[in-house]
């Protein structure tokens, strides 16, 4: 299988560098401080030379204070997706301290070091490495105090619950927190630092409850638009009708006479603001506005013949052989398109947050993915210099990728600057559906062939517009050529903002190449499952595959056999999956029930597998939505559907019997959790929809519609 | 104006106000319970659940005035002198939450149907909870703690 190791962040590889200030961090008082790094040197470094004065040579720390507890200061934020647990355990099991005497400090920009975001499934496979590192060098540090203060030699020394003891007198023993009381000592990890191996932990491997449930059973859980200050007001911003339209009048007078609003017009920003938010609601409404809005010919139906008339000359992104040779070798050709519609995040928490600036440093409580970037935003855009703009991040209410764009939070930061209060923005959800980064629309084309003896001679891939994560095939297969497509620089492709959406790219892409793979079964009258494991070499994908035909307890058959049964698998974030559903069709209404879904995982070593267990149902019931009827309408710039009525999102009605497997790898590093189970579900959807009905449909989302036209076309 | 008396979370309040404000937004601010959470502001997704007289309303749908003289419960006033709900404790043994956003109303949906209906089958439970919407996707295990609750809590809701 041939990756590339840029591909799984193809978005916002270009940010700026890290940086804490070293006045902040020194204001933390004594204890044991382990500084680290995770991310590529070289930045940091050419950061350095242009940041002066702010030390950029770790970017999180951890920190046994003189009471004992241990601190994690990361900029990583927790959206649900449990790393407030997963990485607590990792610091418990390499340090040997409870779970409940770690604090996670998240997503706090005065407090933590530099961080890129949280996204790419990147925490507990590249920090989560470094934090485990982190603890085994505190652990050492500590032992090698305990040895000073007992007089013993470090080799006689162990470590357990937080303290060290005499190996040769268990009684003989010293608590962390006498180690460290009175001293400030900083390491810099060592490269050298030895992580447990599994047959040591305590910890981690183990599953743990989430440390956040009972805030969130309780109200007690902070999130953005639950910050209320003192004086604090609500604003409703005026919004154009569509994108690309123009302000070209407002009356405010009506707004302007109800009691206590405050209005802000500066150029097209138009924000009413009042300390009730029904009240600003009332003034919003009381707004008369004027918009030109330009013709657009482009909309939810034309969009993908639009992107493929602007779509520039490619990129290769993989290639072996010669495909006019794996032609040549084909008893049969197929040759199909693949679509698949704008999706919106659409997390239950709209973007939100509440900005305070006092005297001359800002605050900013940000519902955000990025809170560095976004602080970096606020720098550049308002006019503040970098110490005096601090980002903090209480809990999400969802991300999905969606809140790695911050524009709520720069419009209450510039909206506190102009009122002199603070100011709460939390968008509704019309605006939440209007402003989202959508999943970009895209389309791949596949050309592939097949010999008499049901081999794949050869596979011509191109994917235009969804990117490249996932694009890349994984089979055995002589010749091909994968390339990407984006617009040809100077041509506008989509006529509004899209990003990253949980595994981007990666759900076109395994969708494509899925129903590709089950066609060619099909041709070659082969099982699906069967053809599949012929065409793997010995590995991961194969032992995933297996996994899930075992608890699915799949019996091999020619597709379409009429049970509904479908095959997917893929790799993402490192993790490989493989997912096979089962769904009954309605044919007279095109209704599909999905009534199974098994899928294994194999993500190397599993942190918490009741965190990992859980992601994976969250991306099975969320995967169920894009395959079957997530779907952006548009027209005119004009976003149709405005909540969610007309967006459906999947409900307990929806709910398949879900099954999963993790496989045991715990000798292997950890991998992405919280996108890889989702990239499977269009692909193992569509296949499972020709198994029960012998039609197959092409595009995202599967609708009734969609489906009847299928059949007619049969 | 108005002087508007109810009870919340089994204590009496007095608030003189305009009687047709939305609940959600008198909770959340003149009264600072921001357990109860905006979501969609259309009544389509159930994230601002609340229980008056034991039955799951929008609160962004109801008005203070229509709540005059009535028992209001919000997530704040479900746990008993620090003890979780059998509902809060099923949510929590059952990691049936991720970004928990969608969870208050969810358990007070779910308290609404067992005060109704203290035996559901989980088809019940399915039709009770469809309205109420979870991105994260914990649906199962929502489903699994709601069960259990009506389980240990043997008809005594």
């Amino acid at each position: 299988m041939k990756t590339s190791p840029g591909l799984e962040t193809d978005f916002m590889d270009n940010l700026p560098a890290p940086r804490i200030d070293r006045r902040e961090f020194l204001k933390l008082g004594g204890g044991v401080f382990i500084l680290f790094s995770v991310g590529d040197f070289s930045t940091f470094t050419e950061a350095q030379q242009s940041q002066r004065g702010l030390p950029t040579d770790f970017n999180a720390f951890l920190r046994i204070g003189e009471d004992g507890r241990v601190s994690c200061y990361t900029g990583k934020i927790e959206m649900g997706q449990g790393v407030n647990t997963s990485l607590a355990q990792m610091i418990a099991d390499e340090l040997d301290v409870q779970l409940d005497v770690v604090d996670m400090v998240m997503g706090d920009t005065d407090l933590c070091p530099y961080d890129r975001g949280t996204f790419g499934s990147q925490t507990t496979r590249s920090f989560g490495q470094a934090l485990r590192a982190a603890g085994a060098e505190a652990k050492r540090v500590l032992v090698e105090l305990a040895s000073e203060q007992l007089k013993l030699s470090v080799e006689t020394l162990g470590t357990e619950n937080g303290s060290v003891f005499d190996k040769s007198n268990r009684n003989n023993r010293v608590p962390y927190a006498r180690l460290t009381q009175g001293k400030r000592i900083e390491r810099h990890l060592s490269q050298a630092a030895i992580r447990k191996m599994p047959s040591e932990f305590r910890v981690m491997n183990k599953p743990v409850n989430r440390r956040d449930a009972e805030d969130k059973v309780t109200g007690k859980a902070r999130y953005s638009a639950d910050i209320q200050l003192p004086g604090m007001l609500y604003a409703r911003i005026l919004r154009p009708p569509a994108h690309g339209a123009k302000l070209t009048g407002v009356d405010l007078s009506r707004a302007r006479k109800i009691n206590d609003v405050v209005v802000i017009q500066e150029g097209d920003f138009v924000a009413v603001l009042h300390q009730y938010p029904d009240v600003a609601e009332q003034a919003f409404s009381a707004i008369q506005a004027t918009f030109s809005t330009p013709p657009s010919v482009v909309n939810d139906t034309t969009i993908f013949d639009h992107l493929l008339s602007v779509a520039g000359p490619g990129q290769v992104v993989s290639k072996e052989g010669d495909l006019p040779t794996g032609e040549r070798a084909s008893k049969s050709v197929i040759e199909r398109t693949y679509r698949d519609g704008y999706k919106a995040h659409a997390p239950m928490e709209p973007h939100t947050a509440v900005a305070n600036l006092e005297g001359s440093k800002m605050t900013v409580w940000a519902s955000t993915q990025t809170p560095f970037p976004l602080k970096d935003e606020i720098v550049r855009g308002l006019g503040f210099s970098p110490e005096n703009v601090r980002i903090i991040t209480p809990y999400l209410g969802g991300g999905f990728g969606g809140k790695s764009r911050n524009l709520q939070a720069v419009e209450a930061a510039r909206l506190a600057k102009l009122t002199g209060k603070p100011v709460q923005v939390a968008w509704t959800r019309q605006e939440e559906f209007f402003h989202d980064a959508f999943r970009p629309a895209a389309i791949v084309k596949i050309r592939s062939g097949i010999t008499g003896n049901g081999s794949i001679a050869f596979w011509d891939y191109s994917v235009y517009f969804a990117g490249q994560r996932g694009s890349q095939h994984f089979y055995t297969i002589p010749h091909y050529s994968t390339r990407s497509f984006e617009a040809e620089p100077g041509k506008s492709g989509h006529p509004f903002a899209t990003g990253p959406w949980r595994a981007p790219a990666n759900n076109t892409n395994t969708f494509a190449r899925e129903s590709q793979i089950d066609i060619m079964a099909a041709e070659a009258g082969c099982d699906p499952l069967e053809f599949r494991l012929q065409h793997l070499p010995e590995g991961n994908i194969k032992s995933v595959l297996k996994a899930a035909g075992e608890k699915f307890g799949w019996k091999p058959a020619k597709g379409p056999s009429g049970r509904g049964y479908g095959i997917a698998c893929g790799t993402d974030a490192g993790t490989f999956v493989a997912t096979i559903a089962e769904v009954t069709v309605d044919k007279r209404t095109g209704d599909v029930r999905v009534q199974r879904v098994v899928c294994a995982q194999d993500m190397g070593l599993v942190i918490n597998p009741s965190g990992a267990t859980i992601q994976m149902e969250g991306c099975i019931m969320m995967g169920l939505g894009y395959a079957l009827k997530e779907d952006v309408r548009f027209k005119n710039g004009e976003i149709l559907n405005e909540n969610f009525d007309t967006y459906e999102i999947p409900r307990f009605s929806w709910l398949p019997k879900i099954e999963t497997v993790l496989m045991d790898n715990k000798g292997a590093d950890p991998q992405g959790g919280g996108e890889p189970a989702i990239i499977t579900m269009g692909g193992a959807i569509a296949n499972a929809i020709f198994d029960a009905i012998g039609a197959r449909v092409f595009q995202l989302p599967m609708t009734p519609e969609r489906i009847k036209e299928a059949l007619a076309k049969k | 104006m108005e002087t508007i008396r109810f009870t919340l979370n089994n204590k009496p309040v007095t608030l003189t106000t305009e009687k047709d404000r939305l609940l959600l937004w008198v909770l959340r601010t003149d009264l600072a319970l921001t357990g109860t959470k905006y979501g969609c502001g259309a009544g389509l997704c159930g994230s601002c659940t609340v229980l008056v007289d034991k039955k799951a309303v929008r609160s962004c749908h109801t008005t203070i005035g229509d709540i005059k003289g009535k028992e209001v419960l919000t997530i704040e006033g479900l746990a008993t002198e620090g003890v979780l709900h059998p509902v809060q404790k099923a949510f929590v043994d059952h990691d049936a939450l991720q970004c928990g956003y969608c969870t208050p109303g969810m358990i007070l949906t779910a308290c609404s149907l067992l005060h109704e209906n203290p035996h559901p089958s989980s088809a019940d439970i399915i039709r009770e909870l469809d309205a109420n919407l979870c991105r994260c996707g914990a649906h199962k295990r929502i489903l699994e703690a709601v069960q259990s609750a009506s389980k240990e809590l043997k008809g005594g809701f």
